[in-house]
C-alpha cells in the first residue's frame, strides 16, 4: 500500500495540499476553501460537484492564481502541478503555465470572450503566447482548432466578433483556446450551466471527445451530478468550501455515505420518473461571513444531524478503498486529537 | 455606413432650416440692427434713413427678409460687419484658423494627459499617484477658467516672460517664415495648454474608472488564464475597450472646436471665433453674430454625426445601416 501511495504522488499531474483560500471582506479574512486535498493523474477526469457558493471556482481559481487581486488571496497549502508549487510562483512564471500547459473554460460563455475583437485573434493570442510561430500559421491553426470543436464555417467565424455567435458557440470558442496548446489539464468550470439543455450535452459530449482523444487530465467542475455520470472517474463534493466526500464514480453513486451526497443524488431529475422530482435540498449554502466554523457545517439542513454535530468538526476520513467521508455518522470522521488541538 | 451617413445628413437639413430661423428671429427681436450700428442717428436725416432702410429691406415683411438672408448665406454671402467693414466671411476667415489652431492644440494636450494620467490612474488604483492624479482632477474641476487663465498669464507671461500674455502673432513677422509660426506658436501654446489641461480632468477620470470597470471584466480573466502579459491585458484588451466612449466624446469635441475656447480667447485677447463672437455681440454686429451661430450650430450637429460615426468604427457591436 505504501509504495502505491508513493507512486502515485509521483505521477499526478496535480497535487494540492491542505489549501485555504477566500477573500478579505471588511479587512477580516474569510476562507471560501478549506483543507482542500484534490490529486489527478494523467488522462483522468475529476469532477467537483456541490451548490452555489460551496467554494468551487474559488478552487479552480486558485489553481490558476487567477483569484481577484484586490481581496482573494491564498493563505495556506501547496499546488504541486507536476511537482513544482504554483503558489510560490510569480503571476510572469505562472503566465508560461497557463494557456499551454492549464487551460480552462469558464462559467459564463456570453461575457469570457473580448466583445472588441475577432475570434480569430483571440484563439491566435493564446497560441502566440506560447509558441513562436508566425501570425499567419496561427490563423491557420486557429481555424483548425475551430473545426476541431465543431464550428462550422470556421474560416469565416475566425473573423467574427464574439456578439456574432449563440453561448454554445462561443463556449466553443473557448474550449478551443483552452485545448490550443494541447494542456496537460483542462479546468472546466461549469462549462454548460448557462447553456439550453440540448447545447449542454453537445459541449459536454466534445469534452469528453477531446479528453479522450488527447488525453488530458480533466478537472470538471458542476453542480449537477447527473452530467458526470459517464465521463468521471473520480467524484469530489464539496460542501461550504470543505470537501465532504471522495470516491470513484461507482462508489459515490451506489454507495454514497454523507447525507448531503444522498439528498443531491436524489435531486436528479431522472427520465424514468414522470413525477417532478427537481425539489432541492432545503435551505440554502452558508454564506462566506455567516459559515459557523465549529461543529459540521451541513448540520442545520442535515436530516440525520446528532446533537453533538454541532460541537464536534468531522474530519475527511478514508473508509477504505479510497472512499473518503466528512460526517459523525463514520466513527473514523471524529478528529483525533492532533487535529483537535489543530483546530 | 455610407447610406447611415447620408440618412443622418438627410435628416441634418431640415433640422438647419428650422436653427436658421430661430437665429434670424432672435437677431430680429433684438434691439438696433445693422443700420443703426453704421450712422449716427442724432446726425442723420430722417429721410435718410428711410431710404436706406428702404434698400436695405428692412421695410419688407420679415419672411421676404429671411429668404433673402437664405439666399445669399447659399450663395456664399453671409453679409458685412459694419464694425470691421468687411465681408463677415472674410472676417471669419482671418480668425477661423487662429481658433482652430488653439483648439486642436488644446485637443491634443487635453487628450495626451487624459492618456497618460488616466491609464496610469486605472493601472494603479489607491495609489500614491492614483490619489494625486484625482486631486489634480479636483482642481481641474473646480478652477474656473478665468481664473486658471489669469493665473498663467502672470505666472508664464509677465513674471517669468516665457510666452507673451495676449494676441496671436507678434508684430513684423512676416507671413509664413519659419519666425511666423514660432511666433504662432508661442502665442497659441499657453491658452492652450490652460485649456487642455483644464478639460482633461473629466477624460481622465472617466478613462482611470471605465479602466477599472473593465479589469474586473470576464474577458480579462480569460485573458489571464491563457497566460496574457500584464501589459498586453492593460494595453490592448482594456484599453481597446475603454477607449470606446472617449473616442466618441472626441466626436463632440471635434463640434466643439469653434466654439469651445469663447472664455479663454477673450482672456488672453487671443483674436479668434469666439472673442469675435462676444465683440460682435456686444458691438450688436449681427451679420458677424447670426453667422457664427449658425457655423456652431452646425458644427455642433457634424460632431454629433461624427460621434456616431466613430463610435460604429471602434465598437464592432455597433452597426450602423
Ligand atoms: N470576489 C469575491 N469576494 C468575496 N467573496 C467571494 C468572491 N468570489 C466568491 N466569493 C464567495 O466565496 C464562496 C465560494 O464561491 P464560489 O464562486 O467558489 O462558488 P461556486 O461553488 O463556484 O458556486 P457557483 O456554482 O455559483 O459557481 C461564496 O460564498 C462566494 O460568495
Ligand atoms: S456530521 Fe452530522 S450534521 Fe453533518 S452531515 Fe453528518 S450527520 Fe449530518
Ligand atoms: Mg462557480
Amino acid at each position: 500500500m505504501a509504495g502505491r501511495e508513493f507512486f502515485n504522488t509521483e505521477t499526478s499531474i496535480l497535487n494540492t495540499k491542505n489549501l485555504q483560500a477566500g477573500f478579505f471582506i471588511g479587512g477580516k479574512f474569510y476562507p471560501a476553501i478549506e483543507d482542500i486535498n484534490i490529486e489527478i493523474k494523467p488522462g483522468k477526469v475529476v469532477c467537483v460537484v456541490g451548490e452555489s457558493g460551496s467554494g468551487k471556482s474559488v478552487t479552480a481559481l486558485s489553481i490558476m492564481s487567477l483569484l481577484p487581486k484586490e481581496n482573494g488571496s491564498i493563505q495556506e497549502g501547496e499546488i504541486l502541478f507536476e511537482g513544482r508549487n504554483l503558489v510560490d510562483l510569480s503571476q510572469d512564471d505562472m503566465n508560461e503555465i497557463r494557456g499551454k500547459d492549464i487551460g480552462m473554460i469558464f462559467q459564463e460563455p456570453m461575457t469570457s470572450l473580448n466583445p472588441v475583437f475577432t475570434i480569430g485573434f483571440q484563439v491566435q493570442e493564446v497560441l502566440l503566447n506560447h509558441l513562436s510561430i508566425s501570425k499567419s500559421e496561427a490563423r491557420e491553426r486557429s481555424i483548425q482548432l475551430l473545426r476541431q470543436v465543431g464550428i462550422s464555417r470556421p474560416e469565416e467565424i475566425v473573423d467574427e466578433y464574439p456578439h456574432q455567435l449563440s453561448g454554445g458557440m462561443r463556449q466553443r470558442v473557448m474550449i478551443a483556446m483552452a485545448i490550443a496548446n494541447n494542456p496537460k489539464l483542462l479546468i472546466a468550470d461549469e462549462p454548460t450551466t448557462a447553456l439550453d439543455v440540448t447545447i449542454q450535452a453537445q459541449i459536454l459530449e466534445l469534452i469528453k471527445e477531446i479528453q479522450k482523444k488527447m488525453n488530458m487530465a480533466v478537472m470538471l467542475i458542476t453542480h449537477d451530478l447527473g452530467v458526470v455520470a459517464e465521463m468521471a472517474d473520480e467524484i469530489i463534493v464539496m460542501y461550504a468550501g470543505q470537501i465532504v466526500e471522495q470516491s470513484d464514480t461507482y462508489s459515490i453513486f451506489y454507495n454514497p455515505k454523507h447525507p448531503y451526497l444522498k439528498l443531491l443524488l436524489q435531486s436528479i431529475p431522472r427520465l424514468d420518473e414522470n413525477r417532478e422530482r427537481l425539489d432541492s435540498i432545503k435551505g440554502i449554502v452558508p454564506s462566506l461571513t455567516n459559515i459557523d466554523r465549529t461543529g459540521c457545517r451541513f448540520t442545520d439542513r442535515c436530516p440525520e444531524a446528532k446533537d453533538e454535530c454541532r460541537q464536534i468538526s468531522p474530519q475527511l476520513a478514508e473508509l477504505g478503498g479510497g472512499h473518503k467521508v466528512r460526517c459523525l455518522l463514520y466513527k473514523e470522521s471524529y478528529p483525533t486529537e492532533k487535529a483537535v488541538t489543530n483546530r | 455606413m455610407l447610406t447611415y451617413t447620408l440618412r443622418r445628413i438627410a435628416v441634418m437639413i431640415p433640422i438647419m432650416i428650422l436653427l436658421s430661423m430661430v437665429v434670424f428671429s432672435l437677431a430680429k427681436m433684438m434691439p438696433g440692427d445693422a443700420l443703426s450700428g453704421r450712422i449716427d442717428p442724432t446726425n442723420s436725416s430722417p429721410e435718410y434713413i428711410s431710404a436706406m432702410k428702404e434698400k436695405l429691406g428692412y421695410n419688407d415683411p420679415v419672411h421676404i427678409q429671411y429668404l433673402r438672408w437664405m439666399n445669399d448665406i447659399l450663395h456664399g454671402d453671409f453679409g458685412n460687419s459694419f464694425i470691421h467693414k468687411m465681408p463677415v466671411s472674410q472676417l471669419i476667415g482671418l480668425r477661423v484658423y487662429n481658433t482652430l489652431f488653439l483648439t486642436l492644440l488644446a485637443l491634443f494636450f487635453t487628450y495626451i494627459f487624459a492618456f497618460i494620467m488616466g491609464m496610469y490612474a486605472g493601472k494603479h488604483p489607491y495609489t500614491l499617484g492614483d490619489n494625486m492624479i484625482a486631486t489634480y482632477n479636483y482642481l481641474g474641476f473646480a478652477l474656473p477658467s478665468f481664473f486658471a487663465g489669469l493665473m498663467a498669464i502672470y505666472l508664464f507671461a509677465l513674471k517669468l516672460q516665457w510666452v507673451p500674455a495676449s494676441g496671436s502673432i507678434g508684430t513684423g513677422v512676416d507671413v509664413n517664415t519659419i519666425a511666423f509660426y514660432v511666433s504662432k506658436l508661442k502665442h497659441t501654446i499657453l491658452p492652450a495648454l490652460v485649456l487642455g489641461m483644464l478639460s482633461t480632468a473629466g477624460y481622465t477620470q472617466f478613462l482611470r474608472n471605465d479602466i477599472i470597470e473593465s479589469s474586473r471584466k470576464d474577458y480579462v480573466r480569460t485573458a489571464r488564464a491563457k497566460g496574457t502579459s500584464e501589459s498586453i491585458i492593460y494595453n490592448k484588451h482594456i484599453l481597446r475597450n475603454s477607449i470606446i466612449p472617449i473616442v466618441t466624446f472626441l466626436g463632440f469635441d471635434i463640434g466643439g472646436l469653434l466654439g469651445g475656447a469663447v472664455i479663454t480667447e477673450t482672456i488672453f485677447t487671443y483674436p479668434g471665433i469666439g472673442s469675435l463672437f462676444i465683440d460682435s455681440l456686444t458691438n450688436r454686429d449681427y451679420s458677424v453674430v447670426m453667422t457664427i451661430t449658425m457655423m456652431l450650430s452646425i458644427m455642433t450637429l457634424i460632431g454629433n454625426l461624427i460621434a456616431d460615426l466613430l463610435y460604429g468604427v471602434v465598437d464592432p457591436r455597433i452597426r450602423l445601416d
